[in-house]
């Protein structure tokens, strides 16, 4: 156990380490400099000023080991396109945002997921596995931004323009942008978790079906044991087992997937910092949010795989 | 005695009763036939291949996918314009084919290229074993802790933006999925005895890997290839929901749905004609891999 521990620690840090190292180089491989944009008037002598400034007249060795150096107490430079506001300053304020729709949209489609793969297994091939077998491919093939057109359109525009028109006031039940009270927060956080509710909704089911015709669950009816404790105590908690193994991979799935819904939604959060960052071609945010987004998933993911083999003894012993 | 009249007993002729009746199958045979069977997956096969041929032919019929006309934007579906026009006056019809034809070429090149690597490295891991394999697994492990997305974007903002950049972020970590997959299959199946008799007969390593490891494992490699298509053609769509992808005025599916929802809803069929073409691609091949692991796997075959 504790060797598979140490050896998921040190494959966290390599991984890391890999993304700084790769995003530095990528950084550096841009022709021009970082000040070369706008103002091509500039003279030569305010160039070798600045470039004194930021540090980047000394050797490409020297400014990699200052970068990493900066990274690993937290700083991940100066953005240049909001007002020259530091990176991780934004990062404390947009993450708590970004982690906010995160979880209510994992808890959403987890729980919805592992719900309708259930009942799709407990009922195969009557109406509610079609149900999910459409949910699911509805997920797998609608982006989540064609979903969200439509949702806010129908939900958002469409039912408030009926609630004016019947009842005159401009109460907004689903308002389709900006993150302020819960009303705010339905869909996209329904949008976001759809793809969980599809992958676990199929995931489940065929797990369920796997567990079902096992022997022990023979056993358990020959026990006489009531069918709804054969259901949660036998059949859910072993099929949960391949659920929970993806469960950290999920994490990275709906980290990435927001940064769409949080420019869609005007959701101010890191995803919609990324997305701007990137039209504005502000490299350091671009960069300092992917190693942050980087260094966040693989930690996540090293947490929910360390819980993995608290609940499943077969991995403690594996390793 | 009378009850025995009622029956005749049945001439015992040994040679009648062993005659088999149904022509015995090969494995490629039954694969094919569980797959003619299967109407979901056939239908999906002809939207396929139909789709295939509209991206070949199709921009040859209508070149003009570029054409603006600024007297008659975004106007509804007409006569001259079966689908409508976009907000430049360019016809949605001719870009929805160019469109067809760069998704599905981003989505093919770039899942053949993670098919051809990953099989490779997958291949040589699981066949090598011990050191090697460990080394190269750890690689792996590294490169499937960095989420994808990030990569493509890093990618993407600091190369030039075009076909060619999107195919290549698309396979800088696309390879391993595929690459783990095969290296199981392989581990599995050099244990098995004609691996094994492949190698007193003198075939050398390559050889096994090449002419019998690699041919045995290709029933989950082609359903994975097919389920990978639809994942690089989505990415695509994100991509250029993003800004990052195709920049018009090349057209693709991803930035036509762009398009269509940055005018939603007052234009509607500029949204809903790349949907619905996208939405039905892209459950075309899900429920195609669907029906080809059912087929390729003889547990599943009823």
């Amino acid at each position: 156990m504790r060797r598979y521990i140490i050896k998921r620690i040190i494959l966290a840090f390599a991984t890391i380490f890999v993304v700084m190292t790769a995003t530095f180089f990528l950084m550096h491989a841009i022709p021009g400099t970082p000040f070369s944009g706008n103002n091509d008037s500039m003279s030569a002598e305010t160039l070798a000023v600045l470039m004194e400034k930021y540090g980047m007249d000394k050797p490409l060795y020297k400014q990699y080991l200052t970068y990493v150096w900066n990274i690993l107490h937290g700083d991940f430079g100066v953005s240049m396109s909001n007002g020259y506001r530091s990176v991780t300053e934004i990062i404390l304020t947009a993450f708590p945002v970004s982690a906010d729709l995160g979880i209510r949209a994992l808890i959403f489609g987890t729980i919805a997921g592992i719900l309708l793969g259930i009942e799709a297994a407990l009922h195969r091939n009557k109406p509610i596995d079609h149900i999910s077998t459409i949910t699911a491919i509805i997920g797998i093939s609608i982006p989540s931004f064609v979903l969200g057109t439509i949702l806010q359109t129908i939900l958002g525009l469409g039912l408030s323009g009926w609630v004016k028109a019947t009842f005159h006031t401009d109460y907004q039940l689903f308002p389709i942008a900006r993150w302020q009270s819960f009303r705010y927060t339905i869909i996209p956080s329904f949008v976001l978790g759809m793809g969980t509710v599809a992958s676990l909704a199929r995931l489940m089911r065929t797990s369920m079906l796997d567990v079902i015709n096992q022997d022990y669950i023979r056993t358990a009816k020959a026990k006489g044991i009531s069918r709804q404790q054969i259901i949660w105590k036998h059949e859910v908690r072993n099929a949960m087992m391949p659920v929970i193994t993806v469960l950290g991979r999920m994490i990275g799935g709906v980290v990435t997937g927001s940064y769409i819904i949080e420019s869609q939604f005007a959701i101010p959060g890191l995803g919609k910092y990324l997305v701007n960052s990137i039209t504005a071609r502000d490299y350091t945010m671009t960069m300092g949010l992917t190693v942050f987004y980087s260094i966040f998933i693989v930690f996540s993911m090293l947490l929910v795989d360390l819980l993995y083999s608290v609940i499943d003894p077969r991995v403690r012993l594996a390793k | 005695m009378e009850m025995v009249k009622d029956f005749t007993p049945v001439p015992r002729d040994l040679e009648a009763s062993q005659k088999i009746y149904r022509k015995s199958i090969s494995y490629s045979q039954g694969v094919v036939r569980t797959l003619l069977q299967n109407k979901v997956a056939m239908v999906s096969l002809v939207f396929i291949l139909f789709l295939i041929v509209v991206a070949i032919a199709g921009p040859i019929a209508f070149p003009d996918y570029e054409k603006t006309d600024l007297l008659h934007t975004l106007t509804p579906p007409s006569k001259e314009h079966i689908l409508g026009t976009d907000e430049l006056g360019r016809d949605v019809f001719t870009r929805l084919i160019r469109g067809t034809r760069t998704s599905l070429m981003i989505g093919f090149i770039a899942e053949t290229i993670n098919l051809v690597v990953g099989m490779l490295y997958g291949g040589i891991a699981g066949f090598l074993g011990g050191k090697a394999d460990n080394i190269m697994m750890r690689i792996i492990d590294i490169l499937m802790s960095i989420p994808q997305m990030l990569v493509m974007i890093l990618m993407l903002t600091v190369l030039k933006k075009g076909i060619p950049t999107l195919i290549l972020s698309l396979t800088i970590t696309g390879w391993i999925g595929l690459a783990r997959l095969v290296r199981g299959q392989i581990l599995s199946l050099r244990e098995n005895e004609y691996a094994l008799a492949a190698k007193v007969l003198g075939a050398g390593k390559k050889e096994i890997l090449l002419t019998h490891l690699l041919p045995n494992a290709i029933g989950p490699i082609i359903v994975n290839y097919t389920m990978s298509i639809p994942g690089a053609i989505g990415a695509e769509a994100g991509l250029s929901y993003l800004g990052l992808g195709i920049s018009v005025p090349e057209a693709s599916w991803g930035n036509m749905l762009q398009a269509g929802s940055s005018q939603f809803p007052a234009s509607l069929w500029l949204f809903f004609a790349p949907a619905v073409l996208f939405a039905l691609a892209m459950l075309a091949f899900n429920l195609l891999g669907d029906g080809l692991r059912d087929a390729l796997d003889p547990k599943m075959r009823r």
